[in-house]
């Protein structure tokens, strides 16, 4: 049975182009006004959203998430705040996918999580820092609850370990453009091309490489190689530069409907990989 | 039980010959059946870190292991452990401590006498000889009281590795003193001013440091923490500690101690003291957790105590968190324990029962520093203190037949001022406050 996201993905096969994933934290600046934020990028071409649970040691991330997920944190956000955000999210019709690190689920009950994730209309989630070796009570979890869990590859990543993760994910594999935290970057890396081929023979899901991605012209670099393009700093940026300037909340939605926008009309005009 | 040799010193107090890295290990191999291949001790442990990190750890434990068996890797390890750290360390009889404490012998293990004033130089030398070996050219760690990153800021300098350390900024200003030896033997610090300031979030800042570098980039990890091999790797050169002092106090005493106590925040010193102890099953391992402001205030640092089993920094083990597996902040008087969980193996000897841990606060933990340094003249570092108020305990529950050893795995110079603070010993604090530390009473 096709999920949600296997849906999207051959959709936009058939229309000869990339999904946007857009990603941002739950509950930044606030729990609705990270909803409104998600809502307008959706809004404005973003295919499939990451709901991030705010955690309070990201070492995964770069300084302009971990500054998101501080806030949010302080303002009391949850896991049950996430679970809702979800739910709003959702019911744009956009596939919502959970990223997280493990413990939050961890501690939630992976069986609990995944049922409440379900029930709140969540397609999947991605969990960076959950390996393969250690991923048995949540692949159950997620097969018994329909959902798609997601896991990552690295520049670095043996055939062996692609093979490994990508036999366990469903929906699509996450592929990291760099060795590095999240953040934007000034521009995409080669071993991103080069780690989406590796990715190709060993699956036929769809591959979507992260990290670094920022801008429309990025974008349209990335669709030219890989069947999603996601893009969070540079997104959730747009919401921290707002919230510093005091620039306002409408403000801050034009903000992240244009850069969308832009990301969105990038995945439309893939540029033929080179090389 | 075994006979007692009368309470005076042998006459060769460190005459003990350093047993080999590579004896230590076969010793071990009959009973060491943690961790599994996959790095689990138990339940806990494991590797919880992004793909990006996975093939590092993969190279680390097969360089690892090829070191470990490699001839001359030992040698060149046990040289420096010799000539260099100044091993083996002595074992102390603490005549006037016993006497005031009023209960068991107590023998004190002096890793404050290492090279750079603790245990941490023990791991470091062994992960910088390794790093040198894997060919990295550079060396990141992290560090909260300062001792683990003046250890290898100092191992860097003797092997000619570029050395970054990551420190809370909380810490750097309670660690002042360590922030600038580092600096003098030529490592850049970094202050680290995200989450609690403290040492988890330097840990953080190593860790995103680590994903970008690990090309050309060793972690140096300074605890028994964090994701598969570094629990067991840690372990296994602190070994050496309690290999060093089963001997020294056999020597001593014609028997083996009663027993063992040692501070826990990774919990590096007490694994390394612990280890070759436990086959020996009479013998008590008893671990002390920092209580800060007491456990029930919820101002602790105690992971076993107060918190529960969880995934943090690649292992799983016990650790503070809430409801919704957000870390807890800790908090202790020693920045070298103010780390909101503990190593895992120590999580599999509480859970098995083998070792029990108890708490120390802030109060008793610096009453036992005041009372070693006017019995012992030993200024003592705040961590270890925690181990030598929880000896007390134990030395009195055991009563004056029983031998207590302690693991001594600092010395207290950094923590002077912290401890001239507490006690008032300030001049622009008052001078008559001067008598305070005389006056504190070692625990009641």
């Amino acid at each position: 049975m096709q999920s949600r996201l296997d849906e999207r993905f051959t959709a936009a096969r058939e229309e000869g182009r990339s999904l946007l994933v857009g990603y941002l934290p739950a509950g930044y600046p606030t729990v609705g006004g990270g909803i409104a934020a998600m809502r307008a990028m959706v809004a404005a071409g973003v295919d499939v959203v990451e709901v991030g649970l705010p955690y309070s040691d990201p070492t995964l991330d770069g300084p302009v998430i971990q500054d998101a997920a501080d806030a949010a944190l302080r303002g009391g956000v949850t896991t049950t705040d996430v679970l809702r955000t979800v739910e709003a999210v959702a019911a744009t019709g956009a596939p919502v996918l959970v990223m997280t690190y493990w413990n939050p689920i961890d501690r939630y009950g992976p069986a609990r999580f995944a049922a409440d994730l379900a029930a709140a209309g969540g397609a999947g989630a991605i969990t960076p820092d959950l390996p393969p070796e250690e991923a048995a009570p949540w692949l159950a979890a997620s097969a018994e609850h329909g959902l798609d869990p997601v896991f990552l590859v690295a520049p670095s990543s043996s055939d062996a370990r692609i093979r490994l993760v990508a036999g366990i994910s469903r929906g699509f594999v996450y592929a990291a453009s760099l060795m590095g935290v999240t953040g934007t970057r000034a521009a995409v890396g080669t071993q991103a091309a080069d780690l989406v081929a590796r990715v190709r023979t060993a699956t036929e899901l769809p591959v979507a490489v992260g990290l670094g991605v920022s801008t429309g012209a990025q974008a349209a670099e990335v669709a030219g190689f890989a069947d999603g393009v996601i893009v969070g700093s540079a997104l959730v940026k747009v919401l921290v530069d707002a919230q510093r300037s005091g620039a306002g909340d409408a403000a801050a939605l034009d903000g992240i409907g244009r850069l969308a926008a832009e990301l969105a009309a990038g995945v439309r005009t893939p540029v033929p990989a080179s090389a | 039980m075994a006979t007692r040799t009368a309470a005076q010193p042998a006459p060769a107090e460190t005459a003990t010959a350093t047993p080999s890295v590579g004896a230590v290990r076969e010793q071990a191999e009959n009973w060491q059946a943690f961790p599994d291949p996959a790095g689990h001790f138990g339940r806990f442990g494991g590797r919880f870190v992004p793909e990006a990190l996975m093939a590092a750890l993969d190279e680390l434990t097969e360089a690892y292991d090829q070191a470990r068996a490699d001839e001359g890797f030992v040698a060149e390890l046990d040289r420096l452990l010799a000539t260099y750290a100044g091993r083996p360390t002595p074992l102390t009889d603490a005549h006037r401590l016993t006497e005031q404490v009023g209960g068991a012998r107590i023998l004190l293990k002096r890793e404050d006498l290492a090279h750079t004033g603790s245990h941490k130089i023990n791991n470091v030398l062994g992960q910088c000889l390794l790093a040198r070996r894997m060919g990295k050219t550079r060396v990141i760690a992290e560090t909260g009281a300062g001792q683990h990153g003046v250890a290898t800021a100092t191992a860097s300098a003797l092997l000619g590795l570029d050395c970054v350390v990551y420190m809370g900024e909380e810490d750097t200003r309670r660690q002042a003193l360590n922030v600038a030896r580092m600096r003098l033997l030529g490592a850049e610090v970094v202050p680290v001013a995200s989450g609690s300031r403290t040492l988890k979030d330097a840990i953080n800042e190593a860790m995103r440091d680590w994903v970008a570098t690990v090309e050309h980039t060793h972690y140096c990890i300074g605890s028994v923490m964090g994701p598969h091999p570094f629990p067991m790797m840690v372990r296994d050169f602190q070994r050496i500690i309690g290999v060093e002092a089963r001997a020294q106090v056999l020597e001593r005493t014609g028997r083996l101690p009663d027993a063992v106590v040692a501070c826990v925040g990774g919990g590096s010193n007490a694994m390394g003291i612990f280890h070759p102890f436990i086959p020996d099953t009479a013998v008590a391992l008893i671990g002390c957790e920092a209580g800060g402001d007491g456990v029930a205030t919820g101002r602790h640092a105690a992971a076993i105590a107060g918190g529960s089993a969880g995934v943090l920094h690649g292992m799983r083990t016990f650790l503070l968190q809430d409801e919704f597996g957000q870390t807890q902040v800790s908090h202790s008087i020693s920045a070298g324990l103010d780390y909101p969980g503990i190593g895992p193996e120590h999580a599999l000897l509480h859970e098995t029962g083998r070792a029990s841990y108890r708490v120390v606060d802030d109060a008793a933990a610096m009453a036992a520093l005041a009372l070693v340094a006017r019995t012992e003249g030993i200024l003592v570092a705040i961590e270890s203190a925690h181990a030598f108020a929880g000896a007390f305990d134990v030395a009195r529950e055991l009563g004056p037949d029983a031998t207590v050893l302690v693991n001594c795995s600092g010395r207290g110079d950094k923590d002077v001022d912290t401890a001239a603070r507490w006690f008032g010993l300030l001049d622009d604090a008052g001078g008559a406050a001067a008598g305070a530390a005389a006056g504190a009473d070692p625990r009641g």
